[in-house]
């Protein structure tokens, strides 16, 4: 997203797309955010995956650990508010080791200037890593394909839970005209 | 209008005639009854992870489109899961069935009323969502009517069940969920 709030096309989605298709993912669940919008519509206009809009963040969760048991591979796309969402369903993960890829855009870090995105933008690291999901960051543009293909490949191959979390500084900020 | 079904006996006829169907089996007491009509490889019944049983069933019936996939839960946890029910019309996967097993309790917690004891009615919710066949359950013979429609037809299929309260014995499958897991997926690739 611009300072204008307008979308501005970025390379970052079309190598996590990549990423992702290498490895085979072929469901990929999200709510929304703006930051992700390029990849969501990647993945739609992709015959091989399916796209799966959630009502809340769990859903996807739950999903991902369906899909495992039927023998694909799943990838969950939220904001980092939506990761106060998914903790119990956690468990689920956690409990019978179900391989679990999500990616996250960031909200709420420097420069935000909607408070309530704070708390979640703050606390979504911290939340993860206490309920055993592994946390990269990615802070710069060229960084996130990279450790989305590491992060995946870990889950998938080793059956770990791993998160991917985009930086505010790649998103961008909104910037609701201020 | 007292509900008349026993939860055991809706849920063993649920199972039977299965053939190669897969069932996720949500917490509380449908995993006791699904236990009680004969544990199988086939069937995850989570112990935990509260609103989840139906996401994991859409994830399981996108992940295989040729087998049956049922979902067996109760209402409460159903209700905690309510927009799932939305996100399955999104993917209108054929091969989907759920029953709501609604006794109108929270039956593991003292049996608190659920919002169906209020008149929350989950099959007008699954029409209204936009399922392909909606109904709810009173009595035996309906239950027998709708055993081909939940085996057999085109889904997503929603059935929400009236059965009494009445306290059961446990019956407890297996709860390690690496073993459910692991013996799941072995069982689905040798009938695959």
């Amino acid at each position: 997203m611009s300072d204008s709030g307008e979308h501005v096309l970025v390379d970052w989605p079309i190598a996590v797309y990549e990423e992702l298709t290498s490895l085979e993912v072929s469901q990929v669940s999200f709510v929304p955010d703006a930051g992700l919008t390029q990849l969501i519509n990647l993945c739609n206009a992709d015959p091989a995956i399916h796209t799966i809009p959630l009502t809340s963040e769990e859903e996807g969760i739950a999903l991902s650990a369906g899909a495992w048991l039927g023998g694909v591979r799943s990838a969950v796309l939220m904001q980092s508010s939506g990761v106060g969402n998914i903790v119990n369903m956690l468990s689920l993960s956690r409990t019978c080791r179900f391989p679990l890829f999500i990616l996250v855009t960031m909200r709420g870090e420097s420069g935000e200037v909607n408070e309530w995105q704070v708390p979640m933008g703050k606390g979504a690291p911290t939340i993860l890593d206490v309920s055993g999901v592994n946390v990269r960051r990615a802070e710069k543009e060229d960084q996130v394909a990279r450790l989305v293909g590491q992060a995946a490949r870990t889950a998938f191959t080793c059956g770990k839970r791993e998160a991917v979390l985009i930086s505010q500084s790649v998103i961008g900020v909104k910037s609701f005209n201020k | 209008m007292e509900p008349v079904l026993n939860r055991r006996d809706v849920v063993a006829e649920l199972l039977s005639n299965r053939g190669e169907a897969a069932a996720i089996v949500g917490l509380g007491a449908c995993v006791w009854d699904a236990a009680a009509s004969g544990d199988h490889p086939l069937n995850f019944g989570l112990w935990g992870a509260m609103g989840g049983a139906v996401p994991m069933g859409l994830g399981l019936a996108l992940a295989q489109p040729r087998r049956r996939i049922y979902v067996i839960t109760g209402d409460g946890e159903m209700l905690m899961g309510l927009g799932s029910l939305a996100t399955v019309i999104v993917k209108r996967p054929h091969n989907l069935a759920i029953a709501v097993i609604d006794n109108e309790k929270y039956g593991e917690t003292g049996m608190q009323r659920t919002h169906t004891a209020y008149g929350v009615d989950l099959s007008s919710v699954a029409l209204g969502m936009g399922f392909s066949v909606a109904r709810q359950v009173n009595h035996s013979e309906e239950l027998r009517a709708s055993l081909k429609t939940w085996q057999e037809s085109s889904g997503p299929v929603f059935l929400n069940i009236k059965v009494k309260a009445d306290p059961l014995p446990l019956v407890l499958p297996p709860r390690n969920g690496v073993y459910l897991r692991d013996r799941f997926v072995k069982a689905l690739k040798s009938n695959d």
